[in-house]
């Protein structure tokens, strides 16, 4: 909405409104934060203190072993090597996920909205009602399709489960970006002698970066975050760092460390928070500019 | 490409010559065949599939005995099931109805000139970034009976102060509607921020000049013209609610017993650990049905609405 048009008068029950306003906003931002401020102080926390201690006291020193244990060392199910094994599972199976879903899905959102063809349409309504299906549907016919493939258990089962059930949304994001794309833009420069990858190449990718960014930190959190794909379908030692973490937070023997359950779980959020952080304002510029409005 | 393929390509319907099969003109269709292949296989394919199952009575390996509703039969007398459906109820209705409502408020609070609007944005909206493997580890932490929330409260000199509800059958469920709710609700906000950025300045200049109060051109012109972001929004985040399974797994594992299951671990659990292939089909065929109702009026009104532009 239009910024010069709101708030303009400022009377005696404005300043109190806006007093109010502001008291509002900063409480519900401790309800986002105070969590992550909690992780964080616990982890940095040795057990003794963990114990005695409340939630929000502050450390008394500095402990950094639990984050060395929570990565190296701590135990996850019956293995004990902390889950940075774990965290390179994960960047090996988002990267080519990432990239080949987003690829396709520029070409299929390129293809259903300047080169439509008969049952195009119909086969992105198709699409579209693919993107909400609960996987828990396909759950079980895809565990026996990778076995028969030869993948189950494998990085690139899980890449292939990625895209599969990635190029949904991809097509649907640059769908909804390139329908304002004119067409007579593409006809003329069919004209001109342009074929279909010379058009997307040099016409369309230039305009896409703000959709390619949206897309590439939309599948990057999904496949970054997933638990159910990684813990249907990954073997012992492809699991995701998700399922690790999972495994690391419900391992029960000995005494529980919860500074070195923060830690491991601050480690499995950094990617995306460090993406989000970095490449957040972008996204929210690019649900503006249409990711949502189909 | 070469020049005159791709003219034939643009020229066929002009001059209604008979389509060339020229490499230009299957180009499209060519890249498009794996989407389309992978789509109708892998999403509809499966879901036909698992269909199939649940009118059979597979245990732990697919079988094809089929015995008709049994699974179905078997499901809704499954007291089990019945919590995880209860719970879906309470969790799906209580987390769309507090996200929506948190989520439009906020952005109308973050749309009225505020200073640190940037900040403020980032701050909501971090969690959505996060896993809620995470989240539920967080939330299982801060609301431990025994060493979170109630014990900072004795330690701050209330010593009476309880708070059990993970360890409480009956209330267990709203730690995931806490959970849920701090994790999800910034995106609606992100959501509704966006939409109202999209509304007509000149729109609410016009009910300005007429006198219209902040409170009454939001309330009557500004909320209405964003109709299509809340089915939009109630959309996702039924979908979120439906689909629920992680956070479950990470703050409460189904417990205490099973009263905080929702219908997908009770799926996973069913199909995965407890050799009931059947009877996780049939469930799994319930939130199919469950997405579907939710979904079809809403994609109906949407691709409609598009024809008509």
């Amino acid at each position: 909405m239009n910024k010069s048009t709101v708030g303009r008068k400022t009377s005696g029950l404005d300043k109190v409104l806006r007093v109010a306003l502001y008291t509002v906003l900063t409480i519900v931002a401790a309800f986002y934060l105070i969590p992550f401020i909690v992780m964080l102080i616990t982890s940095l926390k040795d057990v003794e203190e963990i114990r005695t201690g409340t939630l929000l006291s502050l450390p008394a020193s500095l402990h950094f072993d639990s984050w060395v244990k929570a990565w190296s060392s701590a135990c996850t199910g019956s293995s004990c090597g902390g889950i940075s094994p774990y965290f390179m599972n994960s960047f090996q199976i988002v990267i080519p996920a990432v990239l080949i879903s987003t690829l396709l899905g520029a070409i299929n959102g390129y293809v259903i909205s300047l080169w439509k063809f008969r049952g195009s349409d119909l086969f992105f309504a198709l699409l579209l009602l693919g993107c909400f299906v609960p996987f828990q549907v396909i759950l079980l016919p895809m565990a026996r399709t990778l076995g028969w493939l030869g993948i189950a258990n494998t990085t690139s089962g899980l890449v292939f489960v990625h895209v599969v059930y990635g190029v949904a949304f991809t097509t649907l994001f640059f769908r909804n970006f390139y329908q304002s794309i004119p067409n007579e833009l593409v006809k003329a420069a069919r004209l001109d002698g342009a074929g279909f990858f010379t058009i997307f190449y040099r016409i369309i990718l230039p305009v896409s970066t703000p959709i390619i960014v949206v897309t590439v930190i939309w599948q990057f959190t999904q496949i970054w975050n997933d638990f159910l794909f990684g813990v249907a379908f990954s073997g012992f030692d492809t699991q995701p760092v998700t399922v690790a973490l999972n495994n690391l937070v419900n391992t029960s023997f000995g005494g529980k460390e919860y500074n070195v359950d923060m830690a491991a779980a601050i480690i499995a959020a950094l990617p995306t928070l460090a993406v989000y952080v970095f490449a957040g304002k972008y996204f929210v510029r690019g649900l503006t500019a249409g990711a949502v409005k189909g | 490409m070469n020049t005159k393929a791709a003219n034939s390509g643009s020229g066929q319907t002009q001059s209604g010559r008979p389509a060339r099969l020229s490499l230009a003109d299957w180009m499209p269709k060519i890249v498009m065949a794996p989407t389309v292949i992978v789509t109708l296989v892998c999403i509809y394919g499966y879901m036909i599939w698992t269909a199939v199952l649940s009118f059979t009575n597979s245990r732990m390996l697919p079988s094809y005995d089929f015995v008709g509703f049994d699974q179905y039969e078997r499901l809704f007398n499954n007291d089990r099931w019945m919590v995880a459906l209860t719970n879906l109820g309470v969790f799906g209705g209580m987390f769309i109805a507090i996200c929506l409502f948190l989520g439009v408020t906020l952005a109308i609070f973050l749309d009225q000139k505020i200073r640190a609007e940037g900040a403020l944005r980032t701050i909501y909206l971090y969690p959505m970034a996060i896993s809620f493997i995470v989240t539920g580890t967080a939330w299982k932490w801060l609301l431990n009976p025994t060493n979170g929330l109630e014990k900072m409260m004795v330690n701050l000199g209330f010593e009476d102060f309880t708070f059990n509800w993970l360890a409480d059958p009956d209330m267990v469920i709203y730690c995931l509607v806490i959970a849920a709710v701090w994790q999800a609700s910034g995106f609606v906000m992100a959501l509704f921020l966006a939409g109202l950025r999209g509304v007509d300045g000149d729109l609410i200049k016009a009910a300005h000049l007429d006198g219209a109060s902040i409170f009454t051109t939001y309330r009557r012109i500004i909320l209405p013209s964003l109709k299509p972001v809340f089915f939009s929004a109630m959309v996702i985040l039924s979908h979120i609610a439906i689909k629920s399974f992680d956070l479950v797994a990470a703050l409460t594992n189904g417990g205490p017993g099973y009263s905080s299951d929702l219908p997908a671990n009770f799926m996973y659990a069913h199909t995965f650990t407890r050799s009931q292939v059947g009877l996780g089909s049939a469930s799994a065929m319930i939130m199919l049905g469950c997405v579907l109702a939710i979904l079809v009026p809403y994609l109906y009104s949407e691709l409609r609405g598009e024809r008509h532009e």
